[in-house]
């Protein structure tokens, strides 16, 4: 079996957020870490791997040290890793990337592909949904536990009030939430193996069936009109009301304004 | 793609089990807004079997029309009938903008349908407004600046980035928006819905997944760290038994409850319940101090929530320097009129 | 001189740092307070190859540099103590003798099931009347047909009841050198449950409680020719080399632990408010975490470099590291008890109470000047080199 896990560097938002003296975020002082969501499809692979000994190849696109996660994944166990990075293909938004990943994942065989639900930088979940519909090949979102069955892949999809129990004919492309496992550490020596590992690289020129003009900055769709970062918050209101009444009416109305209720 | 051709706001009516969910009639509440600025008309789009019926309700919250896709295939959702539902609707009506519901739905069914009718798509966008694109035209290119433009705000970078996207160049403009995000309008009841049907014809390929089993979930108890609202409570609240006016408020908002580091010494809650320096931290939506004086042993576990609220009698308590919002009072008094009156705003809507 | 960190150095130390955060640090108190050995934790490090870092692939080890395994330690002791030196003995105290002095059969039965995590390791040399003198050994050990016959006790040892494979020290003769009468020592390796092996008082400590510490007692313990670790007569050569690679581990048990130190006090000081600011605005609390922040700096470069020494003995076994291992140790471990105490202080009336690390890191540190060599024991070596 050949499964190819799609995987992201991106600055720990969740973890380690802090802030400049002025308030202001401090970008810099953010790790460079493999996506949750995508570490815990990584997880997922690498189960599979020991149970049926399939073949893991990680990708991703990204700046050239975005090799970094790709090492991290191989020293945790998949077998190989590509990176996908050319100037052409920057500032690009959700279509421009997954035609782009789609267009790698073109040159490989694959059985089944993961991806993460959801980048913690861009937070839209898009994706992977959207390179299997480039690729024309059936998608489950939200899994919460992958098995496979022959041909055919058993997911347990997550919805807000409940799941569904799927089952998909392989190739499909599946998206993996964080809570669908505990994903395994690295070994010490697997980062040494790792390290010296050849990590294959392709640019533009190794994308198959893709139109420059669905790439990059300019072949994206979307655009962002303007963009800014929050600032940590000092004290706010304080209000000494005169009743209980007073002190209820205002709490209802913030929890109102801030769509609280 | 002739952009003058895409017209009207386009709302994707989700249903679950034949019961229209409650995002739909937050994004028609949006909808008319944005259709009156544009001066068109609001359309909801309702997929799945047996939905007929359901129409009416989405006239009565501000749909002009409703397109109803109705097919066995469509019973429960999966993601290829349903995209093939949409995008058919897409590619035959041509709506200048097409809103769905950020929810585990909407969240695969919006990139999926963005791709295949190629367009963009701008994901849990929480301010949806008209207006031009760029915002500021540059000196010397005013002609292209382009008016009417669906503006989508949205959060990124975990929640630490505010960012306005626009779809300039490519039709419908979709976004997707979470739940109790935006305002469902006053229902007009008696409203009759002027429906369409169409049925762009299912056939089954390798896309359409089985469904082996639905289980619906039950509520299990919230770890106070995944709670997105804390009803959190300290030495002031008195009493265990006094407990009780926070778990009511808890309940009311489905909200968790949580405490101080004094509480747990008291005996009152356990450990796992604490939010501190030596308990946990957490980031909730919404973190209600109640009676919690904000030593800083507290704060550090807990000045990341997005909105705090505090309720203390002392004035001077510390708590209200990380409060947004601070009332100074008596929370016996407070909470209890504070849940009744959260209860009937509630009903209300 | 680079003194940058190659990049899998750098993928190591988040690996042990994430593994430490996660699985280790939000134990420590109860491990301390239970005194209970870490056992689920010391399984997941097993898991993942970290008893057996510096061993060769070949042996069942990740086949990693000395320095991976000192940062392994190094980041274990910055959230427990306990847990650093769990490693820090079972790696350097028992796997790496047996893998320098083994016979390729004590190899395979023993190194590997070590290096694996499968057997956890311990050393017995110190005894009642013999902690810093060494030659003090009264613990026999004669040969009876095919089995030498061990009888005796030892105290203080580490990873005592919970470990599976230990290696022993014992009398197994007299030498003569100029005339006087030495005792000729020798080492063997004896595996728990062999009969007339029993363990003795479990020591009640002031830090480290999680370390399983134990008497260890043999009472006509018969173990096989093969046992014999190394040659005759060579005991204190293999226990000198094998403390000089211990002196390295426990000088990165004692960094850690200074490190952890010094971190839980720069983020306390820059919250707690005295006076209207915070007490990190204050120069006095400024220059001590100056001098804090300076010294471990020191000590990081020195336990380092006695790694960096000992990588090189791998490759040409006439390196010596003993010295180098003897200043890391010293300075590391005096640096440690230094900066603990200090966190306590800046900490206030909050550094005396258990649920705030730094008490705990005071008395983890504590040991680092004692096991392995007192701090005396290393001026010994280090002087002696110099004046040689």
């Amino acid at each position: 079996m050949k499964i190819i896990v799609c995987i992201k560097q991106v600055p720990d938002t969740k973890g380690g957020v802090k802030f400049n003296p002025d308030g202001t975020l401090d970008r810099g002082a953010m790790l460079a870490i493999m996506n949750p969501d995508d570490k815990a499809g990584l997880e997922a692979a690498l189960r599979l791997k020991d149970q049926y000994g399939a073949e893991v190849t990680v990708l991703t696109m990204g700046l050239p040290k975005a090799a970094d996660v790709l090492r991290e994944a191989i020293a945790m166990g998949a077998d190989k890793g590509i990176l996908v990075t050319d100037r052409v293909l920057g500032g690009a938004d959700t279509w421009a990337t997954s035609t782009t990943i789609a267009g790698a994942i073109r040159n490989l065989d694959y059985d089944l592909i993961i991806t993460g639900r959801q980048a913690i930088d861009g937070d839209t979940a898009q994706v992977g949904p959207q390179i299997a519909e480039h690729l024309q090949i059936p998608v489950i979102s939200y899994a919460q536990d992958i098995k496979v069955e022959g041909d055919k892949v058993i997911v347990q999809r997550q919805y807000d009030d409940r799941y569904h129990i799927l089952e998909a004919q392989m190739p499909c492309l599946v998206t993996a939430l964080s809570e669908l496992n505990e994903p395994r550490y690295m070994t010490p020596g697997g980062i040494f193996d790792a390290c010296a590992a050849e990590i294959t690289t392709w640019g533009r020129k190794d994308l198959k069936d893709v139109d420059d003009a669905n790439i990059g900055l300019a072949g994206s769709p979307t655009k962002i009109a303007k963009a800014s970062d929050k600032v940590r918050k000092g004290a706010g209101e304080k209000i000494v009301p005169d009743s209980p009444e007073d002190a209820v009416s205002y709490i209802v109305g913030k929890l109102q304004e801030k769509h609280v209720i | 793609m002739n952009l003058e051709e895409y017209k009207g706001v386009y709302v994707f009516a989700q249903q679950v089990d034949n019961e229209i969910s409650g995002i739909a009639f937050e994004l028609l509440g949006k909808a008319k807004q944005l259709a009156g600025d544009l001066n068109e008309k609001v359309t909801a789009v309702l997929i799945g079997s047996g939905i007929k019926g359901l129409a009416d309700q989405l006239a009565e919250y501000g749909a002009d029309k409703v397109i109803v896709v109705d097919d066995p295939e469509l019973k429960d959702y999966r993601t290829e009938p349903y995209a093939h539902a949409l995008a058919s609707v897409i590619n035959k009506y041509k709506p200048e903008i097409m809103l769905v519901g950020a929810t585990a739905i909407g969240r695969d069914l919006g990139p999926t349908v963005s791709a295949r009718v190629a367009t963009g798509l701008t994901a849990d966008c929480t301010q949806l407004d008209i207006g031009d694109f760029p915002l500021v035209a540059i000196p010397g290119k005013e002609a292209e600046q382009k008016h009417n433009q669906l503006l989508m705000t949205r959060p990124a970078f975990g929640g630490n980035t505010i960012a306005t996207i626009a779809c300039p160049n490519n039709r419908p403009q979709m976004a997707t928006v979470r739940p109790g995000v935006m305002q469902k309008i006053e229902p007009i009841k008696g409203a009759k819905a002027d429906v369409e049907e169409f049925n762009p014809g299912f056939t089954p390929d390798k896309r359409y997944v089985t469904i082996k089993e639905v289980v619906k979930a039950v509520t299990d108890t919230v770890d106070i760290m995944d709670a997105k609202i804390l009803v959190s409570g300290g030495r002031g609240v008195g009493t265990p038994e006094n407990f009780k006016l926070l778990e009511d408020l808890a309940a009311v908002l489905g909200g968790t409850v949580s405490c101080s580091r004094a509480v747990v010494d008291a005996g009152w809650k356990p450990k796992d319940l604490q939010v501190g320096q030596t308990g946990k931290t957490v980031r909730p939506h919404v973190y209600f101090a109640i009676g919690i004086s904000g030593a800083i042993q507290h704060v550090a576990g807990m000045e990341e929530s997005d909105i705090i609220i505090a309720i203390n009698k002392d004035e001077d308590a510390p708590i209200f320097d990380v409060a947004d919002y601070g009332i100074v009072g008596d929370l016996n008094k407070i909470v209890p009129q504070l849940t009744e009156s959260i209860k009937a705003a509630i009903a209300n809507k | 001189m680079d003194f940058t960190l190659s990049k899998e150095h750098e993928m190591a130390r988040q690996l042990f740092k994430d593994f430490a955060e996660k699985e280790v640090k939000p134990l420590a108190q109860e491990v301390d307070e239970t005194e209970t050995f870490p056992r689920a934790n010391v399984e997941k490090m097993a898991k993942y190859g970290f008893l057996g870092i510096p061993v060769p692939k070949q042996y069942g080890g990740q086949g990693c540099d000395p320095l991976t395994y000192v940062m392994c330690v190094e980041e274990m002791s910055k959230v427990c103590g306990t847990t650093g030196v769990i490693v820090s003995a079972h790696t350097s105290l028992c796997c790496d003798p047996i893998q320098t002095f083994g016979t390729e059969e004590q190899k395979q039965k023993y190194l590997v099931p070590l290096a694996k995590g499968e057997k956890l390791g311990a050393f017995g040399l110190t005894e009642p009347g013999a902690g810093t003198d060494a030659q003090g050994q009264q613990t026999k050990a004669v040969l009876d047909g095919d089995e030498w016959v061990l009888n005796g006790s030892k105290c203080f040892i580490t990873n005592g009841k919970e470990a599976d494979v230990y290696v022993i020290f014992a009398v197994t003769g007299k030498i003569e050198k100029r005339g006087k009468f030495l005792k000729e020592i020798s080492a063997f390796i004896v595996e728990k449950g062999t009969p007339g092996f029993t363990f003795g008082t479990k020591e009640n400590k002031m830090g480290i409680r999680g370390s399983s510490t134990y008497e260890l007692i043999f009472t006509d313990c018969r173990i096989p020719k093969e046992n014999l670790l190394g040659q005759q007569g060579k005991g204190f050569n293999i226990a000198m080399h094998t403390l000089d690679g211990g002196r390295i581990g426990i000088a990165a048990q004692a960094l850690g632990i200074a490190e952890g130190a010094l971190e839980t006090t720069i983020n306390y000081v820059k919250e707690r408010k005295q006076f209207g600011r915070s007490i990190g605005a204050f120069q006095n609390t400024q220059f001590q975490l100056a001098d804090m922040a300076t010294k471990v700096e020191a000590a990081k470069m020195l336990v380092y470099k006695a790694a960096m020494k000992k990588a090189e003995y791998a490759k040409n076994p006439k390196v010596s590291y003993s010295v180098e291992a003897a200043m890391a140790k010293l300075y590391a471990a005096e640096v440690a008890m230094e900066v603990t105490t200090k966190a306590v202080q800046l900490h206030g009336g909050y550094g005396y109470i258990r649920e705030y690390d730094v008490e705990r890191m005071m008395r983890d540190a504590k040991i680092t000047e004692i096991y392995e060599g007192t701090s005396e024991v290393q001026r010994m070596v280090i002087s002696a080199n110099i004046l040689k």
